[in-house]
């Protein structure tokens, strides 16, 4: 029984909802939340209303920075983050698209100069209706979202 | 007076010039091409570093540097440096920048410009970076193509050859977004123009189509931009059956308009046959000696705050 509650809800910490089926792993990455000792649960291809299907991250004490949380909109423009105080929601973190990134993707170019050289990526996010590409500052090549891996 | 906003300016990609500056260049390499203005950057040290071979772009600079009387510094190839040692590009160029007025920078690496830029505390100008950009290149193409159209907008421009991984190529279609121009793209369907910079070409109203022969635009155009397609990126047979498409003769060019002129940054392996050499048509050895006018006109406006 206490198993089945730790899955379903959090004391504290953040949720982060409707992210696009699939997505849920490379927000894990991009969080870092693969390397603290935060409690994580995951879960895939959950029943959505608004998405059909939707994948759901849930973080035991951990509240993420506005950056953090507009660095998911790049993978999920639709997410919801909620912060949980006490196991309610206490506050929901507004999003938007960043324009830029620092040292969060690495350039999926292998003659970009920063596969050799101990420098930060740099990224500019490009939105074009519902597509998200980003230009490597260094390369100036565009790669779709799903091209790119998150620095680990 | 109008202010030179050139002056200290990097030039990484053609991106980073608006069209005022483009035409300020245009305007002062004309003037230097035809002995209308003498330019000085005496006492000024430029550094050439190459660590690719080049013959054109780096001698040109120099002859830009020593008819300006400057002094150059530098490499042609990094069989000598550091970097052998393991030492980074940034420190590499951090240290150069301490002796120079400014660099002149090739590299393999894509970005390998841009990062000198920020490392370098004089001006830095790209000689080609990887498959990224030339901007001088395109600079070079510009001034050519006005020489012998008299004007650039209005024309019908044909891009033939490695349209994917070519910087010559990037940095010229960066440089047509600012102009009236009609664009035929032509290549192997393996190395078509990359759909980022045909979305660019379409956000600007640019008008293009893609083509798979020469002979197909041949008759439409004002000018035939010809480049290399690299043997290395195709087997034996496809780069046989490939080539025969893509090699000009001087037969290829009895329909032709009468004011066509074929352009090719250069080198040529077998792209342009040697008899087009004698048509009226060629233009790539004029367009081989702009290169010293346009890089004489940009070091003169980057090291110099007054105009010419």
């Amino acid at each position: 029984m206490n198993d089945m509650l730790s899955v379903s809800a959090i004391k504290n910490g953040t949720v982060i909802d409707h992210i696009v089926a699939g997505q849920a792993l490379r927000i894990i990455y991009l969080l870092g939340l693969q390397k603290n000792n935060n409690q994580v649960t995951i879960g895939l291809n959950l029943p959505s209303k608004r998405l059909g299907i939707k994948d759901l991250i849930k973080i035991e004490n951990r509240v993420l920075t506005e950056d953090e949380a507009n660095e998911i909109v790049i993978f999920s423009p639709v997410a919801t983050i909620n912060v949980i105080q006490n196991f309610q929601v206490v506050d929901k973190i507004k999003t938007h698209l960043p324009s830029v990134t620092h040292g969060v993707f690495v350039c999926p170019n292998h003659l970009c100069v920063t596969q050799i050289e101990p420098i930060s990526s740099y990224h500019y996010i490009h939105e074009q209706g519902k597509k998200i590409s980003l230009i490597c500052h260094y390369c100036e090549k565009e790669f779709d979202r799903d091209q790119v891996k998150v620095a680990v | 007076m109008s202010m030179n906003t050139l002056y200290t300016k990097d030039i990484i990609s053609f991106t980073d010039l608006n069209t005022e500056e483009v035409q300020l260049i245009l305007q002062t390499a004309k003037k230097i091409k035809e002995r209308c203005v003498t330019c000085s950057i005496q006492d000024k040290l430029i550094a050439n570093c190459f660590f690719e071979p080049s013959t054109r772009t780096r001698l040109s600079f120099e002859a830009a540097i020593f008819r300006m009387g400057g002094k150059v510094i530098g490499f042609p190839d990094d069989s000598s440096l550091s970097v052998r040692k393991g030492e980074t590009l940034s420190d590499t160029m951090r240290v150069i920048a301490g002796y120079a007025d400014l660099i002149v920078i090739r590299h393999p690496r894509d970005g390998s410009a841009r990062l000198t830029a920020e490392v370098a505390d004089c001006p830095v100008i790209n000689a080609g970076d990887g498959a990224n950009q030339h901007p001088t290149q395109a600079l070079i193409e510009l001034f050519s193509i006005q020489e012998c159209q008299s004007s650039i907008n209005g024309l019908s421009i044909a891009l033939v050859g490695d349209l994917k991984y070519g910087r010559a190529i990037h940095s010229f279609i960066e440089a047509c977004l600012m102009f009236d121009v009609r664009l035929y793209l032509v290549s192997p369907e393996l190395l078509i123009l990359p759909d980022s910079i045909c979305d660019k070409l379409k956000k600007r109203g640019v008008r293009f189509s893609f083509h798979q022969q020469i002979e197909e635009v041949i008759p439409k155009v004002d000018i035939l931009y010809i480049t290399r397609i690299q043997q290395e990126r195709f087997t034996e047979t496809e780069y046989q059956l490939i080539q025969s498409k893509f090699i000009l003769t001087a037969n290829m060019l009895e329909k032709a308009k009468k004011n066509l002129k074929v352009l090719h940054p250069l080198p040529r392996v077998n792209e342009v046959a040697l008899d087009v050499d004698h048509t009226p048509y060629a233009y790539y050895f004029q367009q081989a000696s702009n290169g010293v006018v346009i890089r004489q006109a940009l070091l003169a406006l980057i090291l110099n705050e007054e105009l010419p």
